[in-house]
């Protein structure tokens, strides 16, 4: 019995059904992980690319080398590290939020080259046009850089919350109980692994495809020549 | 114990990951071409079942097709070796992700290319190996590159099913000594720096294909 | 003479848009036919059908007495590959674009295919594929890439390798058109030689007028997927009798003046 419910092992039918409303808290933690790991992503990837183009040489080359690093070495090993490191520091956060914020940390050095790939897909002659118009530097980059960012950008940021939604079952080595974590869990009081894990697949499935789809339509759907935000 | 000390055991285990990593990426590269070959090819059922196969792969996580393998399949009477399960969903995993990019390559190639090999008469596997491959070939590198570091971080999660890799290693260490910040540390300059290696052979690889004059503008920044 | 091509009543659509309707047309062994027209009246479309890169709906095709079609054949080409590969055997083409294989030297795109489809033997392909180069006169360039090649000079290259194949039939899909004006002369010289041979049937596209004049045995002028004209060079081009073709003379003399200026001075 876990969360009020109990299974019925008697068929590997009656066994999925009986575990679905189990199964269907988990997703909920992998929703909510994926969701706070991908706003941190997004936003730690932008702090970075902009960074990543300071005039300092300093600050523009530990950002390069820190994203490199981040993106080069397992998200496992990160986890593990935020997971025992910080608390030695006095930052005691609970396993989700640790979870959490290493696929953010993660995903923030892919968003970061994403970013910076839009930004540098900007013709030069655009930036020389912009300053010979006298524009201010929020201007230009409101009115100019973001706007033919947009369609460069979004398809491959769909494509990493795609990503990463297949990563959040990493979280539940930390005990973050998400669908792997509580098909585990099932498995090792039945000692019957095929249906809930098989399970975890089969829902994993249609999301990653409905989510590729969706992509691929916005994708389409997104004019090449900008999105004036104004 | 030093961090000195904690070399040796953690050496022991960055040579399992290279192992399992360079296995992987082998039989992966292999299931890659066959796969995305047979995703273009004109055989329905070759094409339909390269197509499951790799939405079945690049649509669920690898940790769950890694307990899958290692925990449900030997339920139903199939177990292998902790190191042969590893390697096996590791290799199917990249050989999905790799078949994309084969495919990808394939209707790269211009239809022009083609109608001249037909206007030539070769035929259809002849195509296929002398003109559109050896063109095709070259524009996968740049994504094999990061499919084969992509790999290498997945082979962490190898540890989980009681590999003794570089993470399993540095997770005992830890649990001996609790010195976390510089086990992990260490591990992740360890996971970094054969990252570096592999960049180095793949564009050691890329470089290889692309010498000489045959493909001179279309060479990568 | 026999005819070696033969369409009859062929009908060749693309979705909606009916290309060639009832089009029925040959030509005899040897011949040299030049197709000229507007743009999108279907005159590639001819070539690539006889070359089986695209298939066609309705009616019958011949070549040499072979039909197109097998008589249970299935798929967009109603024929067995085997099939295509016999009618194939029969046929070559030069393409606009050139088309060279961009990874082989000049001497392996010609050697390649008839290694690989004649199986003829290596040394053997190499000295016949020396000849034909010396007859393009680039002998010189055999070690080269086509990326290192001038368009004049890939063409050239690709004339000999389809020449390679020996095929009775040669196809040429404007062959000038990619080119600088200044290279239009080196290509023309060679297919110029090449119209001397009496076994070879040739059929070109094109928008070299005087060259079409000089080289051809009949000139085809083709609107709207349909033979609007044909006759002698002579008496075509000196006394056109449809007035749509005297319309689209007049026009496109005056539009392609440079080039036959630059055409005047290489000769
Ligand atoms: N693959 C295709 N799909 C759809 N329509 C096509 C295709 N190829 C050709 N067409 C159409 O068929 C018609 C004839 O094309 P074709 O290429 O034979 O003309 P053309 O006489 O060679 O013209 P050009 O002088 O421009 O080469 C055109 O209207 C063209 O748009
Ligand atoms: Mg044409």
């Amino acid at each position: 019995m876990m969360y009020g419910y109990t299974w019925d092992t008697s068929t590997p039918l009656t066994f999925a059904l009986s575990i679905l409303p189990i199964l269907g808290i988990g997703l909920l933690v992998t929703l909510k992980a994926a969701a706070v790991g991908y706003a941190i992503a997004l936003v730690l990837g932008l702090v970075l690319a902009l960074l990543c183009r300071s005039k300092s040489r300093l600050i523009s080359w530990t950002v390069t080398g820190f994203t490199e690093f981040v993106r080069d070495t397992p998200l496992l090993v990160q986890l593990f590290f935020l997971y025992y490191v910080l608390p030695e520091f006095g930052i005691v956060l609970p396993a989700f939020m640790t979870g959490a914020l290493a696929l953010g940390l993660q995903y923030s050095a892919y968003t970061s080259e994403v970013y910076r790939g839009g930004i540098g897909a900007i013709p030069r002659g655009q930036w020389e046009a912009a300053t010979a118009l006298n524009l201010t530097r929020l201007q230009v980059y409101r009115d100019i850089v973001v706007p033919q960012m947009i369609p460069r950008i979004v398809p491959a940021l769909g494509n990493y919350l795609i990503s990463m939604l297949k990563e959040t079952p990493v979280l539940s080595v930390v005990t973050v109980l998400d669908m792997l974590g509580l098909a585990n869990m099932i498995g090792e009081r039945t000692f019957e692994y095929l249906v809930p894990l098989s399970m975890v697949g089969l829902i994993f499935l249609p999301m990653t495809f409905i989510c590729s789809a969706l992509v691929y339509m916005i994708e389409r759907a997104l004019p090449k020549s900008g999105i004036p935000l104004r | 114990m030093t961090w000195m000390q904690y070399l040796a055991p953690l050496l022991k285990g960055a040579q399992v990951t290279v192992m399992i990593s360079l296995a992987s990426i082998f039989f992966g590269a292999i299931l890659a071409f066959a796969a995305g070959i047979a995703r273009t090819s004109s055989n329905r059922v070759l094409s339909g079942i390269a197509f499951v196969y790799v939405v079945l792969f690049r649509g669920t996580p690898l940790l769950v097709q890694l307990f899958w393998f290692y925990y449900a399949l030997p339920l139903i009477g199939i177990s292998f070796d902790p190191v042969t399960t590893g390697i096996t969903v590791l290799s199917l995993l990249t050989g999905a992700f790799g078949a994309e990019v084969v495919r990808g390559a394939l209707l790269a190639v211009p239809p022009a290319q083609l109608e001249a090999a037909r206007a030539l008469n070769f035929s259809k596997s002849y195509t296929l190996w002398h003109v559109s491959m050896p063109q095709a070939i070259i524009e996968m590198m740049p994504a094999f590159g990061n499919l084969a570091i992509q790999n290498l971080k997945d082979t962490a999660l190898v540890s989980l099913i009681s590999i003794a890799d570089l993470t399993f290693q540095a997770q005992s260490l830890r649990n001996i000594t609790l010195d976390s910040a510089t086990v992990y540390t260490l591990t992740l300059v360890g996971y970094f720096m054969i990252a570096l290696c592999l960049m180095f052979v793949m564009r050691f690889i890329e470089m290889k294909l692309r010498r000489g004059p045959a493909f001179p503008r279309s060479a990568h920044s | 003479m026999t005819s070696i091509i033969r369409f009859e009543n062929v009908t060749k659509r693309f979705g909606a848009l009916t290309v060639l309707d009832n089009f029925n047309f040959e030509v005899q062994r040897g011949e040299k036919v030049t197709l000229i027209g507007p743009s999108g009246s279907g005159k590639s479309t001819v070539l690539r059908i006889l070359m089986t890169l695209e298939p066609f709906q309705e009616g019958l095709l011949e070549i040499d007495g072979i039909s197109y079609h097998e008589p249970n054949g299935r798929g967009p080409f109603k024929a067995s590959e085997k099939h295509l590969h016999k009618i194939r055997s029969n046929v070559g083409m030069v393409f606009q674009s050139f088309n060279l294989f961009p990874h082989m030297t000049v001497l392996r795109n010609i050697v390649e295919a008839p290694v690989a489809v004649l199986k003829m033997k290596r040394d053997e392909a190499e000295s016949r594929a020396t000849e034909l180069l010396r007859m393009v006169d680039l002998y010189d360039k055999k070690d080269h890439f086509p990326s290192q090649l001038s368009g004049g000079q890939q063409q050239r290259v690709a004339i000999a390798r389809a020449l390679a194949m020996r095929p009775r039939v040669l196809l040429f899909d404007e062959p000038t058109s990619a080119l600088d004006p200044q290279l239009v002369g080196e290509v023309l010289g060679v297919i110029r030689n090449l119209a001397q041979e009496h076994d070879l049937t040739m059929l070109l596209v094109t928008h070299e007028m005087r060259f079409a004049r000089e080289v051809s045995d009949r000139v085809c002028f083709f609107d709207k997927g349909r033979i609007v004209e044909q006759g002698g060079p002579e008496q075509f081009f000196s006394n056109p009798q449809q007035p749509r073709t005297r319309e689209f003379l007049s026009s496109f003399l005056g539009e392609q003046a440079p080039s036959r200026e630059s055409l005047r001075r290489v000769q």
